[in-house]
């Protein structure tokens, strides 16, 4: 559905097929009879398909560049490092790539043949992509499942909390820098997490400070000119889970594709990265997920 | 592309459009954007900025025309000028938000429905340049701003990277998307290039260094410039301030400057 009137109410809204807009959309009689505003039968798939999933975390953020990738990847390795920390095989569906062999990754990456190939697709067809990463990957049995995030708060944001409405995420991990214009995106993607009620583990502040490899000195790249995320924090009564110094490392072991914990294990980045993933855990362990059971646990 | 005969409405004033686009989030789009506005203001051009990151609207800050009203006429919405001599002008969804931390969630179709609005109802008038800000990738608001401009022959694209991997593999894709939409690429920016330590003068390479210019290279587009990091242009674009007016001494202005020549020397006026 690529043509939509302008002034779509949306077909979940009570107005879908009834509003003035609506006249002449070839969906108007599908949205006036209520079939959009049914809930999709992939979320009920998908809580099903999420009971061996322990935990399900987002990384957020309304800022791009803020590192969420980056930390979603250390994370992952981060908690990988464990070894009772588990994934197991893949029967049926399809597999996630194991980069390590409790640490397995599905990404539209993967489907594309060309590294200069571009995913040029309108909401639609993006949410339906992620719905069935949610629903037809086979994770197996899976302590974490971190879910990387673009920047903003649109289609792919709503997608993915949609269908895991019914799978209890354990929360969302907030991505920024210190500055401002990160800052003011931050607050909104805050905001965001509070209308689907999403809780919030916590913010961390990456880029924070940048220690010369010659001298030693500190220097701001990224000024904190209204306080950092630590105002924002306690303006906004959120957890600060830590702050990340920028390391140059960190980006030349992104690009290498390996773990820059295990790269560069006395970095100050290092231990901020160790210590943050310690908090999550401590979250994660504090609020279990509600459901009766879970098959494997 | 045959040429576009001159369109009657809000952008028949317009001389030049050009779009900054990057395929990888904050690598400095809006900074950029910012800086050429300036740059071409300085250069005694009449500039406006139409702001289409809907989700993260960075511009009005960056102007420090934050909280300003947008009015009516007869031709629609007035754009903000951000400044006295009103030599730049801008048009962003932050000015329609009740409060600063209101969260634009809105799914593809209502967010294409505002950009045709920005592109067709805002009344810019007369403009040597108009510049145009998007968010990273390439999904609804790259597709609806470059359907919505192709009438009127935009002058290209900008694009931006920094110079690590994990951007340029990004940006490669952004590529795709000119090439596919029929965007001429006027060149690519190698933002973030480097940071020189202010205590003892070492420079690091705290993104990784040349991906940009390698990224041009293979692309066979024009590479426009590396520009460092330096945080008082960080600082200046916090406080809305002119860092082209008050930092010609920084190690960005050069680069900068040299970017805003390439955009001024580019294809003559579409019209006379």
């Amino acid at each position: 559905m690529e043509e939509v009137p302008q002034g779509c109410p949306g077909t979940g809204s009570a107005q879908a097929g009834r509003g003035a807009s609506c006249q002449g959309c070839p969906n108007q009689r599908l949205c006036a009879s209520g079939a959009g505003a049914a809930p999709d039968p992939a979320i009920e798939e998908i809580k099903e398909k999420m009971k061996t999933v322990k935990h399900k975390i987002l990384v957020l953020s309304g800022k791009g560049g803020v590192g969420k990738s980056t930390f979603s990847a250390h994370l992952a390795h981060g908690l990988a490092e464990d070894e009772n920390t588990q994934v197991h095989q893949s029967g049926s569906g399809w597999s996630p790539v194991f980069v390590e062999d409790n640490l397995g990754v599905m990404s539209v990456g993967f489907l594309l043949s060309s590294p200069d190939d571009a995913v040029i697709w309108r909401g639609p067809k993006k949410n339906g992509m992620i719905k069935q990463f949610l629903r037809d990957v086979d994770w197996g049995e899976v302590d974490y499942l971190i879910v990387d995030t673009p920047p903003g708060t649109s289609d792919e944001h709503l997608s993915a909390v949609q269908y895991l409405s019914a799978a209890h995420i354990d929360g969302a991990v907030i991505i920024t820098t210190p500055q401002e214009v990160s800052l003011q995106d931050v607050r909104k993607e805050i905001n965001f997490c509070h209308k689907v009620k999403l809780p919030v583990i916590g913010v961390v502040e990456n880029m924070s400070v940048f220690i010369c490899p010659q001298c030693k000195k500190e220097s701001q790249i990224f000024p904190p000119t209204t306080g950092g995320a630590e105002v924002m924090c306690q303006d906004l009564k959120i957890p600060l889970l830590g702050k990340v110094p920028l390391d140059p490392h960190i980006g030349k072991s992104c690009d290498k594709g390996q773990s820059f914990l295990t790269d560069a294990p006395d970095s100050p980045a290092t231990l901020a990265y160790r210590s943050i993933i310690k908090r999550i855990q401590e979250f994660c362990g504090h609020h279990p997920p509600k459901e009766e059971h879970l098959i494997g646990s | 592309m045959e040429a576009a005969a001159a369109e009657p409405g809000n952008l028949a004033g317009v001389r030049h459009i050009i779009l900054v686009l990057s395929g990888k989030g904050g690598v400095g789009k809006s900074t950029i954007s910012t800086e050429l506005a300036l740059a071409l203001r300085h250069a005694g051009k009449k500039v406006g900025i139409l702001d289409v990151d809907l989700c993260g609207p960075s511009i009005p800050r960056m102007l420090r025309a934050q909280g300003r009203a947008v009015h009516q006429c007869d031709s629609g919405w007035v754009p903000v000028f951000v400044d006295q001599e009103q030599s730049i002008s801008l048009m962003s969804v932050g000015f329609l938000l009740e409060s600063p931390d209101e969260a634009v969630v809105w799914r593809g179709p209502k967010k294409n429905a505002l950009i045709k609005q920005f592109v067709s109802d805002v009344a810019w008038g007369q403009l040597d340049y108009l510049v145009v800000d998007t968010p990273p990738g390439t999904s609804d608001e790259h597709m609806a701003t470059v359907e919505a401009l192709r009438p009127y022959s935009p002058l290209g694209a900008l694009v931006v990277t920094t110079p690590q991997v994990v951007s340029v593999g990004d940006v490669r894709r952004e590529l795709t998307f000119c090439r596919k939409t029929g965007l001429q690429v006027v060149g690519v920016v190698e933002n973030m290039s480097g940071f020189v330590c202010p205590h003892c003068a070492e420079c690091t390479n705290v993104f990784s260094r040349g991906g940009g210019e390698e990224l041009a290279r293979l692309a066979g587009v024009p590479f426009l410039g590396s520009v460092p990091l330096d945080p008082e242009l960080t600082r200046s674009l916090e406080e809305g301030r002119d860092f082209i007016r008050d930092f010609p001494n920084s190690p960005a202005f050069p680069a900068l400057s040299s970017i805003a020549q390439k955009v001024l020397s580019q294809a003559p006026a579409r019209l006379s």
